[in-house]
């Protein structure tokens, strides 16, 4: 109940990220994003969730200031996005780790390029690699690692150059499923302690609901903002009983729901393409 | 490989060649064969000589200048190739034109532009040693998972910083598989060098003991040339087998 109280007294000063206006058509024609508008709250975790290709990605990239949009722009506490800052990092689908270097010198090169010295960025270094649960495989390089170590690792790196707003592009699509669950636990776990901002993108309806605070639902491209819901999980239960609350399943429900006519318009639309 | 159901090294199959070349040489039949133990001999006596000496050093010094400009033009030559579009578009065409072409024909042009003398011979190994290298390091450069400059960019990293601290490092093992067999082309080209050009070095050994029919020196010569080229590729081979663990993971 403090959660919804909190949520409540959401006011505009709380705002960290704003879009505003945001359009991108990439080189060729292709409109991936068309009037995005969505204010995202300071120390929450935000979910975009939409259909593939629905430009959930590029949003981020353009939040990251990775990419330029064609229209509108981010503001981080009022400051337009120009490019990457060090007050955002980002955690990548394929993990984007140096396969030529060990698992302490992937973790501490975002201090590294910042300039840090080595000592310092070391010290960092071992305490990120300890927090996500990789400590003794600093010395261990990628290939050695599984699939969710590997983005362990990742999360390590993005977490040691100490960004308020950390940005993840679908970090888990590459995990088993029980090394996801495992991993969205300890993400969940490893927030309550650093505080941060999360974004974050994912095309999973359960992972989204479980992990967010609030989930920001795009339509099919050009991606726009169709519909934000709030989730009010009772966090201080098991993981199971996480996934078994009313409020989980009814909002797993009713996501499905639209994402379902979403899908069937889909159809309908291919149907008429194939007769017409 | 296997011989009536046993392992044979690889080493035995150089040493029955060996042991045919001896028994040929023997033999009297062709001229040009002295046996093999005669070469070594003669191996022996050539190489505590002058000539010999001044001979090598005159081609290491070419060899080495030639692959050294060949390796700081071509591997950033390359790397613009793989980074940008527009510059493999401007220069990519003459890259492949001249690492197919029969480089032999192109030494007299170089003879006439730099003169006879050490300076052609230099051109020539570059000529011989550089295309290769462009085009592997190019082939390293593109390769990249977009998701690493990217990675880097996100975390503050310039241009500059991006091409040296990822793809660099990333295009590695093309990169020294292109010096490799830059390296053993650019014997060829030391060797072309000389003979056409500039007689001089062991392009004029060659041509002296072919000329008086010293088949013996002249073996003992092209031996150590091809042992040299061997060595030295593989010194290479062995740093490439170092990084190779990553050349697949990334």
């Amino acid at each position: 109940m403090n959660q919804v109280a909190e949520k409540v007294s959401n006011s505009a000063d709380d705002t960290i990220v704003s879009v505003d206006g945001i359009a991108k058509r990439y080189e060729g024609g292709v409109q991936a994003l068309k009037g995005v508008n969505l204010d995202i709250p300071a120390g929450q975790l935000t979910t975009f969730l939409g259909p593939s290709g629905c430009g959930k990605t590029t949003l981020l990239k353009i939040i990251a200031g990775l990419l330029d949009p064609t229209e509108g722009e981010v503001r981080i506490r009022g400051q337009k996005v120009t490019g990457p800052g060090p007050d955002r990092s980002f955690v990548f689908q394929d993990f984007a780790l140096m396969p030529w270097a060990t698992v302490i010198r992937n973790v501490a090169f975002g201090l590294e390029l910042s300039g840090a010295s080595k000592e310092e960025r070391y010290e960092k270094a071992t305490k990120y690699i300890a927090e996500v649960g990789l400590k003794g495989f600093e010395d261990a390089y990628p290939h050695e690692l599984s699939g969710g170590m590997r983005q362990r690792v990742g999360l390590a790196r993005a977490l040691a150059v100490n960004a308020d707003i950390i940005l993840m592009d679908e970090p888990f699509a590459s995990v088993d499923e029980q090394t996801r669950r495992k991993f969205q636990d300890d993400l969940l776990d490893l927030l309550a302690i650093e505080k941060k901002t999360v974004i974050f993108v994912t095309h999973s309806i359960e992972e989204a609901v479980y992990v967010s605070d609030q989930i920001v639902l795009l339509s099919r491209r050009p991606g726009k903002v169709a519909n934000i819901f709030t989730t009010d999980l009772d966090r201080s239960v098991s993981p199971d009983e996480v996934r078994r609350q009313k409020n989980y399943l009814d909002s797993v429900d009713e996501i499905w729901a639209i994402l379902r006519e979403y899908l069937q318009e889909d159809e309908s639309a291919a149907a008429r393409k194939v007769r017409g | 490989m296997t011989i009536f159901g046993k392992k044979v090294h690889i080493i035995f199959s150089l040493f029955l060649w060996a042991l045919v070349w001896e028994v040929v040489g023997h033999t009297g039949w062709f001229d040009i064969f002295p046996p093999l133990t005669e070469i070594f001999k003669a191996g022996l006596e050539i190489v505590p000589t002058d000539k010999f000496h001044n001979a090598m050093s005159i081609t290491l010094h070419a060899y080495f200048v030639g692959m050294g400009l060949a390796v700081l033009i071509g591997i950033p030559l390359g790397s613009l190739m793989g980074y940008s579009k527009v510059v493999d578009q401007l220069v990519g065409t003459w890259v492949n034109i001249f690492v197919s072409a029969p480089l032999t024909a192109i030494v007299p042009v170089l003879m006439v532009l730099f003169g006879i003398g050490q300076t052609t011979v230099i051109a020539s190994v570059f000529m011989f040693a550089i295309w290769v290298i462009v085009l592997d390091t190019r082939a390293g450069v593109k390769s990249v998972n977009p998701s690493l400059p990217e990675m880097a960019f996100s975390f503050g990293a310039n241009g500059w910083t991006v091409f040296t601290r990822i793809y660099l490092l990333a295009a590695l093992p093309e990169v020294l598989a292109g010096i490799r067999m830059g390296l053993i082309r650019a014997v060829k080209g030391v060797v072309i060098g000389q003979l056409l050009v500039a007689i001089m070095g062991i392009g004029e050994l060659f041509e002296l003991y072919s000329r008086n029919f010293l088949f013996e020196e002249f073996w003992a010569l092209l031996l150590m040339v091809f042992a040299f080229a061997f060595a030295t590729a593989e010194a290479v081979g062995y740093v490439e087998r170092r990084v190779e663990f990553y050349a697949s993971a990334r």
